[in-house]
């Protein structure tokens, strides 16, 4: 007899944007996988058409009101590609403490109030402060900090405004930063509390194995630069994605999935950049990691609510060798450059992930194309198959039981899918 | 105006429509004011940060998003009848976002160009603001909003009045914050003279022009300002892109823009390029 059950997650919640879940499970096998994508199509590929490359920093950031720095960073990365403009290093190292402050402010966001309720089984950070007040309060001081120092660069944490090709268009003077030096040296100790009162909470092990994708650089924990690396041995340069990687559209389910060319699924992220960068992070985070080593052993997804963890503790840490050694950039605006037809690459590394940008301009400097391959879309294919592995154990259990562990499994990826463009063709696809 | 109820406890609701999250995500950015708000309201419905969903009605729903698809055009009218107070929050809920740019487009054509199966999408042709659908209460303008408006909605909310919101424009804002104006001293074309305030004049606090991401404040001019705009040097085609932005479908701004690239296609049917 076959035994046949579906679990229906009608609107996922605690993830950025709006989805659903149906898992169809016979005899111990499923038989079917949808994450379903019902937020609206916003067309910004096709908008930003005959848009001038100036106007891209402004416009990409509406892509993920969560993490506009990071479409902004990828943007600005293309464009400068294509126009050869090299910033100051003034201007490289703010767009570190720029990127550190979304980290922190994203992980943090993530670790307290979309993933811990799932550890104590409650419904929300509200609930989980009525326990662990402090530990939330934690979470807000050091998200607040986060947004402090996004809003002084960009003047607010939420698409914020001040990036532009080679620079700034203000650079904060030296006694504007220097006040955020106090706060993130105490900021260090609150991430590590953190941190230890997440692995207090009996994070779920899942010991797999999986093909990780981040960027690496030559010294630093990447953030801006660096050339994609795999656990599987690739190592290209971002012009190049396209000979490695594919989004194709798989007939049995919903998803227009990023895979390895060669290969399959893969997985973007914390994970990711905490496997292959581990020798790059600072002391701090470097001693949380080798503490951690064990949950790090295997890649396990169970195991990105921890690398979220390391990497706010590196945040901090970039953030305060930034202040303390900075000197303001001699022109913030960067050198003069003219516009020209071409065709730029930029990679960054999201919170949620590698995001690559192709971007090709005219010879007035308008947009003629461009392309966005956002981090959830490359997860998409791996959350789906973590889902089917996955399924065999929720055969014992309740229904309401099995959708909260298939909600666990996919918060693993803090999957945004507010972040448009590609991961919307989902929607279609199961229809 | 409608005056909101007074509850002992408030029942909070947050809706999306098609949206980046932002707006959501600066009522979690109250950061310490967050727990004590939390513990004066009922959150019955609120996605993003809850798994926890009540039933309405709801005493306040705040809306982000703009309506793009059919599911949401109907989704909408539901929830004002569970409403006792709908406030929509943000450029895409108040003026369509900057997904609106499609209103003008063949969204046809947009569809081919970003999806392999254009055939399975349901869309509307157009984005549009929320009370173009349903009865809103108030607006809360901007892109994100700023969560000291939101903050106050909700005071205003346990008090049971209604909220005052800033009016005036992003100039009347710089101009007491003491700053050097962009436009005067620099050229650079600053959308604040038309721009409805609520941002504290954030762009020229950043030294540089104002992109009317809050919208056109209520009785804008901005073809005057559109002159002054093409005597810095920008052409008609720079114009009507600088109007068409995230609240380009905001009607000042729309009508503004529209009018330029009438103008436009005429001199190109003409024979003469702008630029």
């Amino acid at each position: 007899m076959t035994e046949r059950r579906t679990v229906e997650v009608g609107a996922l919640a605690r993830v950025e944007g709006e989805g659903a879940l149906h898992l169809t499970v016979e005899d111990g096998a499923v038989t079917e996988v949808r994450l379903e994508i019902y937020e609206p199509p916003r067309f910004f590929e096709a908008f930003l058409r005959g848009r001038a490359a100036t106007e891209l920093p402004d416009l990409v950031a509406r892509i993920c009101g969560i993490c506009p720095v990071a479409y902004q960073m990828s943007a600005v990365h293309a464009l400068e590609s294509i126009f050869e403009v090299e910033p100051e290093p003034a201007v490289r190292a703010l767009r570190r403490l720029y990127y550190a402050g979304e980290w922190m402010e994203s992980h943090l966001l993530h670790m307290v109030f979309l993933a811990a309720p799932d550890y104590l089984g409650l419904d929300d950070a509200f609930e989980v402060a009525r326990q662990h007040r402090a530990e939330v309060e934690r979470c807000l001081g050091l998200r607040a900090l986060g947004n402090r120092i996004v809003a002084l660069l960009g003047g607010r944490p939420v698409n914020p405004v001040g990036v532009k090709v080679g620079g700034f268009t203000r650079a904060p003077r030296p006694e504007a930063l220097a006040p955020l030096a106090d706060p993130l040296r105490r900021a260090r100790g609150d991430a590590e509390a953190l941190l230890h009162w997440i692995e207090s909470l009996g994070v779920p092990e899942r010991p797999i194995e999986q093909e990780l994708v981040a960027l690496r650089h030559a010294s630093e924990y990447p953030m801006n630069e660096g050339r994609i690396v795999s656990t599987r041995g690739l190592d290209l340069a971002t012009p190049d994605f396209d000979e490695h990687f594919v989004e194709e559209q798989v007939p049995h389910s919903t998803a227009l999935q990023c895979r390895v060319r060669e290969r399959g699924p893969y997985a973007v992220g914390p994970l990711a950049r905490v496997h292959l960068n581990a020798d790059r992070l600072e002391p701090a985070a470097r001693a949380a990691y080798d503490r951690l080593a064990p949950r790090f052993a295997a890649t396990d997804p169970y195991a990105g609510v921890f690398a979220r963890g390391i990497e706010v503790i590196e945040a901090v840490e970039v953030a305060l060798s930034v202040v303390e050694d900075y000197e303001e950039p001699r022109d913030p605006d960067g050198p003069a450059w003219e516009p020209r037809a071409g065709v730029g690459w930029g990679a960054t590394e999201a919170p949620r992930g590698l995001l690559v940008i192709r971007v090709e301009t005219d010879e007035r400097g308008d947009v003629e194309e461009i392309r966005i391959v956002p981090p959830t879309s490359q997860n998409q294919a791996r959350i789906e198959q973590d889902l089917r592995e996955l399924a065999p154990e929720l055969l014992s259990g309740s229904d309401d039981n099995a959708r909260r562990r298939c909600e666990t499994a996919i918060r693993n990826y803090d999957p945004c899918i507010s972040c448009s463009t590609h991961f919307l063709r989902l929607e279609i696809e199961r229809r | 105006m409608t005056a909101f109820a007074t509850a002992p406890k408030l029942k909070l609701a947050v809706f999306k429509f098609a949206s980046c999250d932002g707006c959501q995500l600066q009522l979690l950015n109250l950061e310490h004011e967050l727990l004590p708000l939390a513990g004066r309201i009922e959150i019955a419905h609120f996605l993003e940060a809850s798994s926890r969903v009540e039933p309405g009605p709801y005493d306040l729903s705040l809306v982000e998003g703009s309506v793009a698809t059919p599911a949401d055009a109907a989704r909408i009218r539901r929830i004002r009848e569970e409403s006792k107070v709908l406030v929509s929050i943000g450029a895409c809920a108040t003026a369509g976002g900057i997904q609106a740019l499609r209103n003008r487009a063949d969204v046809e054509d947009w569809k081919q160009r970003v999806y392999p199966h254009p055939e399975w999408l349901s869309v509307l042709p157009t984005s549009t603001p929320i009370a173009d659908h349903v009865k809103v209460d108030h607006e809360l303008h901007g892109c994100p909003i700023n969560p000291l408006q939101v903050r106050r909605v909700l005071l205003r909310a346990l008090l049971g009045t209604t909220p005052d919101l800033p009016s005036g424009s992003v100039c009347h804002e710089c101009k007491r914050a003491g700053r050097v104006c962009v436009l005067v001293a620099r050229g650079a074309p600053c959308l604040g003279p038309v721009t409805r305030a609520g941002c504290g004049a954030l762009c020229p606090s950043l030294a540089r022009d104002c992109y009317g991401c809050f919208g056109p404040l209520d009785d804008p001019n901005p073809p005057s300002l559109a002159g002054r705009l093409a005597e810095l040097g920008l052409g008609p085609r720079d114009v009507e892109r600088r109007f068409r932005g995230i609240t380009g479908y905001a009607p000042a701004f729309r009508a503004l823009a529209d009018r330029i690239a009438e103008e436009r296609s005429a001199e190109e049917t003409g024979g003469s390029a702008d630029d």
